[in-house]
């Protein structure tokens, strides 16, 4: 790869694409830290991994391709830190008391009639692609996931957020595809409900 | 046109919704896909919902952006 500097040699070339790159790793935190806290739903564990996902990147920066964002590269490694954290403090399966109830499908669910119609059915959300590019938004939606109870929480992050397949959360929390179903669908049906509340009903086609 | 009707009545709005929710997951058996279209055909509010499914998870992925 041709040097972004012109005028310099290879190894001037290289010293200071690494100063660049360790300077901008902290611009970072404030992001990788709200996706940990999101994930796991333990401040201080949250803290934890994103100063491992930041040490592991300037250590393995030569690895850093170029091709994606630093962001992008730097969410790669906090994810596999998220799943290492989970896995060592989810020694049992979480089928467990705790999560029973949110894996229940067949109890009451308020959103429907007991025929199964919508009992309020979803509103118009206008263009909503055009919410995408608004910070308060992002701070709406961030605000909704926090509001998820919280092994829903981690389970829907690590299937939206950090984009793993059904069958590799599955394996990892040693749930059953139905469970997983249930606790996505729960998820996206607060979540939705949430959104429309707090963004699209509050302020119509901002 | 009878048909019809009792077909799209074979599908709630609640398991429609499970169904545009599990089609994420796992592809749809052939008589769940066809359940689920003719549902769509005649119920605005579940293909509503099935264009905020897909926003929200267009949403999320900004996240890593």
């Amino acid at each position: 790869m041709p040097c972004r500097w012109p005028g310099l040699r290879d190894t001037a070339c290289l010293a200071v694409d690494a100063d660049l790159f360790a300077n901008e790793l902290p611009a970072h935190r404030a992001y990788l830290l709200r996706v940990a806290r999101l994930s796991l739903r333990d401040a201080d564990l949250a803290e934890d991994v994103v100063q491992e996902t930041l040490v592991a990147a300037l250590a393995g920066r030569d690895r850093f391709s170029g091709r994606s964002s630093v962001r992008t590269w730097l969410t790669g490694i906090l994810k596999h830190k998220i799943i290492d954290a989970i896995r060592q403090k989810q020694r049992r399966p979480i089928v467990a008391a705790d999560f029973a109830e949110e894996a229940d499908l067949e109890a009451f669910d308020p959103l429907f009639t007991d025929n199964g119609a919508w009992e309020a059915p979803p509103a118009d959300w206008g263009d909503p692609e055009n919410a995408l590019a608004r910070h308060e938004f992002m701070e709406v939606l961030t605000r909704c996931l926090e509001r998820l109870p919280p092994t829903t929480a981690r389970v829907f992050m690590m299937r939206e957020i950090h984009e793993l397949e059904s069958d590799e959360i599955c394996k990892e929390l040693t749930i059953t595809a139905n469970n997983l179903w249930v606790i996505l669908y729960r998820a996206r049906m607060a979540l939705r409900h949430c959104l429309e509340q707090n963004w699209f009903a509050a302020t119509p086609r901002r | 046109m009878m048909l019809l009707h009792r077909l799209t009545h074979l599908v709630s709005c609640k398991e429609a919704t499970r169904l545009l929710s599990r089609r994420e997951e796992r592809r749809l058996r052939a008589a769940e896909r066809a359940k689920l279209a003719l549902h769509l055909g005649v119920c605005d509010a579940c293909s509503r919902f099935a264009r905020q499914l897909a926003f929200m998870r267009a949403a999320l992925r900004r996240y890593r952006t």
